[in-house]
């Protein structure tokens, strides 16, 4: 058992950190979330990640791809999260394996997921059904978000949760029916399929955000005086940094180890404690800032916003609540 | 990273395995928990079958990793815990093995490990709890003896001891954290009083230990004299880093028995509880996963555990609280009668934000240490 990052796992991750830094960095993070109107996709930063291979990276060689596998993804997904880059990259990295140009950033993709779907309006491909979705106002300035009103209990029922099987192209003069196919796994590009790797890839980046909010109330922390004397040497403060770092470090150890077994029971897990991590954790970081905490001008309130987005992706901690309670009594 | 195990590791497992089957029927039945000699008599009858068998050093000379698997594998198979050997092969052996010189791992080290010598852990003092550091029982010397007289109090095992690792205090002008020694005192030396304190469950856990000009060799010092502090956090750093492993691998399985008594008695209906078990079970899958997170992290850098034990135990104290609350709201008006399963449990869990470091000081350790923050208020 050596349950720590290889050599080349470091590299790999310092390697996406450089390249979004690069890409998307404090400025254009900036830029992004003081833009007016609903955020508008970069298409030639979409290429360029595409180039980087962050949408081919489970893709086997001889399609193209790097054909690295789970905690590959995983970690880069980790630092796509830190870094709040905008868009649909989750659903384009699914669907590297079957949708032409996804792979390489040519092609945009997304998915209905229950009755949101992010991204709509700037996605070249939709996976699920789209029927009378109609714009929200979102709260995320970063993340356009739709809303399919869905018929009281047919969610329950099975309406479609994830990518179903037949993407709509944009501008189809008739859309596909609404599928019910629930079952249309996402496929990681590897063979392997898993209808849970969407939510393995949330909670990495929701890990990314935990531990980027994290480092972000202890630089405030360690600067910022009150009373003669940095806010950090206070306990009431230093606890709050504790809480998130444990909560973080918490949610590391069961996302790296749920992409090892990518089985349902540790992909819940990780998705809970992720989910945990990176909303507590930017309450804690915002509350860290104080006053300023409660300004636009602090970034943290755009990680506390994108880390409810994808919170309510998969419908919210219920099912993976059930599904390991149901768990304890195999 | 890689969470599979090699061919050794997996054979090691397998042996253990295979033995532990064959040796648990033929334990005798565990004794009273209020009965101290006869708890003694059986942890120490269980060290000793381990030691036949060979995994008598399991816990400070195998790799953390072989560690790791015997403390999963006796769990599972329900053997008993380290009980009455805690303090001597979790803290006082690890620390003569890193700190002793060659006479002293000889004449110490053994006798641990066959089950035949108990030790008590003589640190806190009344005034000295979190800040440990502010310990005042005294030790001068007297030729080559040290005198040792103050009082200890949280000692556990302390009645039926055969040596406390001690620390006192051998310079009181030095700053607070030099100025300290370690020392192995024979619990049957003139001059200590032990009065076993009741814990809030009703038994006497741990006692307070008074001394009264009790003469200890010097050759019974661990380290340099004044050099106490740093052999002390070697201990710690074994007790933060190891010492709970075993208990979320029970933790797991009380879980799961909770669950099925939710099934059997009704309360499984309420999506509330269900959904409350089914976070329980995430939280003690992820602490099994930071346990080998951690495991990994020492062997890649030595053996011994570092801060990331603090995150560990902060996280694993109040999973522990919890599981028992939800404990409680599984047996409903039951969770009021002691003689219930996990009741006792449940008052024992209350220690566990205080015991080896409170939450606070852990919160502190995590802050300074790992992240940074400065030291202060």
């Amino acid at each position: 058992m050596r349950f720590r990052l290889t050599d080349d796992q470091r590299a790999l991750k310092q390697g996406v950190r450089d390249v979004l830094a690069r890409l998307f960095g404090p400025g254009e993070l900036r830029a992004a979330a003081d833009a007016v109107g609903p955020p508008r996709l970069d298409r030639t930063r979409w290429r360029a990640l595409g180039e980087a291979g962050l949408f081919a990276l489970c893709l086997p060689e001889r399609a193209g791809g790097i054909g690295l596998g789970l905690p590959e993804a995983v970690l880069a997904f980790e630092e796509v999260g830190r870094s709040l880059l905008p868009g649909p990259t989750v659903a384009t990295h699914l669907a590297a394996a079957t949708v032409p140009g996804a792979a390489t950033g040519e092609t945009v993709v997304t998915s209905v997921d229950g009755d949101l779907v992010e991204w709509l309006e700037e996605s070249d491909v939709i996976h699920g059904d789209t029927t009378g979705a109609t714009p929200l106002r979102s709260m995320d300035p970063l993340t356009p978000l739709h809303r399919r009103y869905v018929a009281a209990g047919s969610r329950a029922a099975g309406a479609a949760r994830v990518g179903a099987a037949a993407p709509l192209q944009r501008g189809q003069a008739t859309p596909p029916p609404p599928s019910t196919d629930t079952a249309a796994p996402h496929t990681d590009g590897t063979g392997t399929t898993s209808p849970r790797v969407a939510d393995l890839l949330t909670a990495a980046e929701q890990l990314g955000t935990a531990l980027r909010v994290c480092e972000l109330a202890v630089q405030h922390a360690r600067t910022r005086e009150q009373f003669g004397t940095p806010i950090g040497a206070f306990q009431a403060v230093k606890h709050l940094c504790a809480d998130m770092l444990v909560r973080a470090e918490t949610a590391r150890a069961a996302v790296y180890a749920a992409a090892l077994t990518a089985t349902p029971e540790d992909i819940a897990a990780a998705r809970l404690l992720a989910d945990e991590a990176a909303v507590r954790g930017a309450r804690d970081c915002l509350q860290v800032h104080g006053g300023m905490g409660f300004t636009w001008e602090a970034d943290v309130h755009l990680h506390l916003k994108r880390a409810w987005v994808r919170a309510a992706r998969g419908g919210g901690s219920a099912e993976h609540e059930e599904l390991l309670a149901a768990d304890l009594l195999t | 990273m890689d969470l599979s195990y090699t061919p050794a590791e997996e054979e090691f497992r397998a042996r253990l395995a295979k033995w532990l089957g064959t040796t648990l029927p033929t334990l005798p039945p565990k004794p009273s928990p209020d009965d101290w000699p006869a708890r003694r008599a059986y942890d120490t009858g269980w060290q000793r079958m381990l030691y036949d068998a060979g995994y008598g050093e399991v816990h400070w000379d195998a790799s953390p990793t072989l560690r790791l698997i015997f403390l999963e594998e006796t769990e599972k198979a329900g053997a008993p815990y380290v009980g009455a050997n805690f303090v001597g092969l979790l803290h006082a052996g690890p620390t003569i093995a890193a700190e002793g010189t060659p006479g002293q791992r000889e004449r110490w080290l053994g006798p641990i490990l066959r089950g035949d010598e108990v030790w008590c852990q003589g640190f806190s003092e009344p005034g000295a709890g979190s800040d440990l550091a502010a310990l005042r029982t005294r030790a001068w010397r007297d030729g080559d003896h040290y005198v040792v007289s103050g009082s200890k109090i949280w000692t556990s095992h302390a009645e039926v001891a055969d040596w406390c690792e001690l620390l006192v205090r051998t310079d009181p002008d030095a700053p607070k954290h030099r100025g300290i020694t370690w020392l192995a005192m024979p619990m049957d030396a003139d001059g200590i009083t032990v009065r076993p304190l009741r814990t809030l469950a009703g038994s006497a856990e741990f006692a307070e230990v008074f001394l009264d000009e009790v003469r200890v060799p010097v050759a019974n010092r661990v380290g340099a004299e004044n050099d106490g502090w740093r052999v002390t956090m070697v201990t710690l750093s074994f007790e933060r880093g190891t010492a709970f492993v075993g208990e979320v691998v029970a933790c797991r399985r009380v879980l799961a028995e909770l669950a099925r008594t939710a099934r059997d008695n009704g309360r499984w209906d309420d999506p509330g509880l269900r959904r409350r078990l089914g976070r329980l079970n995430a939280e003690f899958r992820a602490l099994w996963r930071l346990t080998q997170w951690n495991v990994s992290e020492a062997e890649a850098s030595g053996s011994v555990p570092g801060v990331g034990g603090s995150v560990f135990k902060l996280r694993y104290s109040h999973a522990r609280q919890e599981l028992y609350d939800t404990a409680a709201d599984v047996l409903g008006t039951g969770c009021l009668d002691l003689d219930r399963p996990w009741v006792a449990d449940r008052l024992s869990s209350l220690s566990y934000t205080i015991a080896a470091g409170t939450s606070q000081i852990q919160r502190n350790i995590v802050a300074e240490r790992i992240l940074g923050l400065p030291k202060g208020r």
